[in-house]
């Protein structure tokens, strides 16, 4: 592509390019994808700089037929890896659900993982109950392994007067203390180094809790992480620092944050392993999970985690990606669908079958019907009922100041 | 009573709570073996250890960021930002997650952050090393605000801010951290221990956040300072020979209205004096609040005294810092208003 000429300037300055947009096929060919069980498992206090090829590799599993394969396999049960896969197929279960009441008007707003199942779920199930949980906006299957109540969940998107916080955020914006998910921030990557803080007081307290963070591919660009990656460092933090990159930050590629390298490379600088992980392939997400706490627990210190997957749906219910991004895109993406890949997995082991997937799937669907019948009844956003107005000045402080106390009774409430 | 300079007080305040509670911990740029380029954390390493008395990098958002997440795990961490003018870098995490956690969460996450900066002029410090943010977080909702301007209150005010369970930015006057300072720089500086408010007990005791001081009980005019300002207010009232009422705030948020208002609603008169910048500076709160709760009262219009909007200056800091010419002046147009 020649540089444009503008204003009498021939311009030298290099912007990056998408992998796609409307007017072009998607074109992945030149991704390096290596094969399931290519990548070595390094022992867990292995340094640093001894697993420097996993940062450029890319962590698989699961082959094309189905089959587990090579030295990251975690060997989990048959009941666990059924378990994995009903949880994904719940939280999509759920995302279909609710992206419809939000285009029927019955949500202000929404947000879909779809294809990117395995990474909640599947880093959930690696972890401890006592770890601490700072999610971005798009890890909704963290909820859905610590078993939080599909119906709070929705009581919470709908605003209303069962929200657990009394209407005070976006829809998908969770808190759950008693599941140690910690209140989402829609500020970008601002919980991924609050996370360091977080582990570092475990390590402080002489505690084994990890804490793990999920950032996306754009936030990558974010000084927070840079403090995330540095403090971490510094302290061996006992801290899992995530990255979802799937490709695409509302309509900007993961180009313009990776500077043409991996995300996982970030971590060599900071003398921490970074392990570019298969995001679709639900082994070798829960077995870098495992890997990386497991190392964390040991005092061995932090694990930047590039979770390698795709964004399948829009960023969220107020963009349309056809506006931005190749209509084909999606189905181009040489990595799969991770529920179709977990289920080929369990059905070629003779652990599952097309009936049963069928049924667990009708169940979802009728269960996430009937959470949100019963959701619905506790109030919506715009027709309530709501909190009492009077919460919106709780909370502020731990008690309420003369000040607010006076404008709440200026208010009336 | 030992006399303390308001280091000394500061540093009291800190070594008194790390005594009583682990979960304390002081966090920051230089403050570890070096004991802080002011000397406010000196001695805690070498009495607390490497680890509560936290050496951490150049990176004040990374700071407060960590000590957010230590906040939500039990800890009770105090941030020293080395100068308020570093502040900024950290501002996200102090205005979109430490002030706001317990009400996004529904009050189920917050953070009980304490951060000390020094803040103000007067010490030839340009403008990276003068600045007196306190207005641009009394803005926030969520954020305790506070500005001590002696030992005493200095330590009382920094116990109940770390003990706080809200988050608490706590101003730290530069200026007057050896002795008060009344604005002329020509004088000989005396030390705190030649004051009573430099006599600080040894041991624990809490001035309560929100409740403001008399220092000078008069009848002809409230004077409503904070900080350093307190000094040179107090030294204006005596040059002049005012029957003034000069009422340190202590806390700007919450801020003492009651002890505000009962003030000049006796004197009828008001002059508000602060060191930051003027234009939506904490004095426009201020007079907008003596204006709401004292109108009727009022014989004159209310006046501010403070630093002008320009960056801090270095070769004219004392055209720019309130003198006790501009108050005078200020207090004698609100007295010659009938």
């Amino acid at each position: 592509m020649t540089s444009p000429t503008h204003a009498g300037w021939q311009s030298k300055l290099y912007v990056p390019v998408a992998s796609s947009r409307p007017d072009q096929p998607a074109d992945f060919s030149k991704l390096d994808i290596p094969a399931a069980g290519a990548c070595a498992r390094p022992a867990t206090d292995a340094a640093a700089e001894q697993t420097r090829d996993l940062a450029y590799g890319l962590v698989r599993v699961l082959d094309d037929n189905g089959q587990a394969c090579g030295d990251w396999n975690p060997q989990l049960s048959p009941d666990q890896l059924r378990q994995g896969l009903k949880h994904m197929l719940a939280v999509r279960a759920y995302d279909e659900r609710m992206f419809r009441m939000q285009r029927q008007g019955n949500l202000s707003f929404y947000m879909k993982c779809t294809g990117e199942e395995a990474v909640a779920v599947a880093q959930a199930m690696a972890l401890e109950s006592g770890d601490m949980l700072f999610p971005s906006y798009r890890q909704q299957g963290l909820l859905f392994v610590r078993g939080r109540p599909v119906l709070d969940m929705m009581c919470h998107c709908l605003s209303n007067s069962r929200d657990n916080i009394k209407g005070r955020q976006l829809p998908i914006m969770y808190s759950w203390k008693e599941g140690n998910f910690f209140t989402i921030s829609g500020n970008l990557g601002t919980q991924i180094s609050q996370s360091v803080g977080w582990a570092m007081a475990s390590a402080y307290k002489g505690e084994d809790h990890v804490s793990a963070a999920w950032v996306g591919d754009g936030t990558m660009a974010a000084a927070d992480v840079y403090h995330a990656l540095h403090f971490a460092s510094t302290y061996r933090a006992p801290a899992l620092l995530n990255v979802v990159n799937n490709q695409w930050a509302i309509s900007t590629p993961q180009s313009f944050a990776c500077t043409g390298t991996t995300f996982a490379a970030r971590a060599q600088g900071f003398s921490m392993p970074g392990i570019r992980v298969d995001g679709n392939d639900f082994l070798a997400v829960y077995a870098v999970t495992q890997w990386a706490a497991e190392r964390a627990r040991q005092g061995h210190g932090p694990t930047l985690i590039e979770l390698y997957t795709y964004r399948v749906a829009s960023h969220s219910t107020s963009d349309n990606p056809d506006a931005y991004r190749g209509k084909d895109e999606a189905a181009q993406w040489p990595l799969g669908d991770p529920l179709e890949r977990l289920k080929a997995h369990l059905i070629a082991i003779g652990e599952w079958d097309d009936a049963q997937h069928a049924a667990v799937e009708a169940e979802l669907k009728a269960e996430m019907t009937a959470n949100w019948k019963e959701a619905i009844k506790y109030g919506s956003l715009e027709e309530g009922p709501h909190w009492p107005v009077s919460a919106m000045f709780e909370d502020v402080f731990k008690e309420m100041p003369g000040h607010l106390r006076k404008q709440r009774q200026d208010l009336g409430v | 009573m030992p006399a303390m300079n308001m280091i000394q007080a500061l540093n009291s305040a800190m070594d008194v709570l790390m005594e009583r509670d682990p979960a304390v911990l002081v966090m920051g740029e230089d403050v570890g073996y070096f004991g802080g380029v002011f000397r406010c954390t000196e001695g805690l390493y070498e009495k607390y250890g490497a680890h509560r008395a936290l050496d951490m990098p150049i990176a004040e958002g990374g700071i407060v960021a960590t000590a957010i997440g230590m906040g939500v795990n039990g800890l009770r961490p105090v941030v020293e930002i080395q100068f308020a003018d570093y502040i900024y870098p950290a501002f996200d995490q102090i205005v979109s997650e430490l002030a706001r956690l317990r009400h996004r969460s529904g009050g189920e996450y917050s953070a009980p952050v304490t951060i000390r900066t020094p803040c103000g002029g007067g010490i030839r410090g340009g403008q990276t090393h003068s600045q007196s943010p306190e207005g641009v977080f009394t803005h926030v909702c969520g954020l305790k605000t506070v500005m001590p301007s002696n030992p005493y209150d200095a330590k009382g005010l920094l116990i109940s801010a770390i003990e706080d369970d809200d988050p608490v930015i706590f101003f730290e006057p530069k200026r007057i951290y050896n002795g008060p300072f009344d604005g002329d720089h020509h004088k000989a500086g005396q030390p705190w221990a030649n004051y009573p408010q430099g006599e600080v007990p040894e041991g624990y005791y809490k001035v309560p956040l929100g409740k403001a001081a008399v220092v000078r009980p008069g009848s002809d005019v409230t004077i409503l300072a904070y900080g350093t300002m307190v000094h040179v207010a107090a030294a204006a009232i005596e040059t002049a020979g005012i029957d003034a009422e000069l009422i340190d705030l202590r806390t700007l948020l919450p801020l003492d209205t009651e002890t505000i208002a009962e003030s000049v609603q006796k004197t009828g008169r008001c002059v508000v004096i602060h060191e930051a910048t003027r234009t939506s500076g904490f004095g426009a709160e201020l007079v907008a609040e003596v204006q709401e709760s004292c109108f009727w009262h009022l014989k004159a219009p209310i006046e501010r005294v403070t630093g002008w909007d320009t960056p801090y200056p270095h070769a004219f800091e004392w055209e720019y810092f309130p003198s006790q010419e501009r108050i005078i002046d200020a207090i004698q147009r609100t007295l010659e208003t009938d």
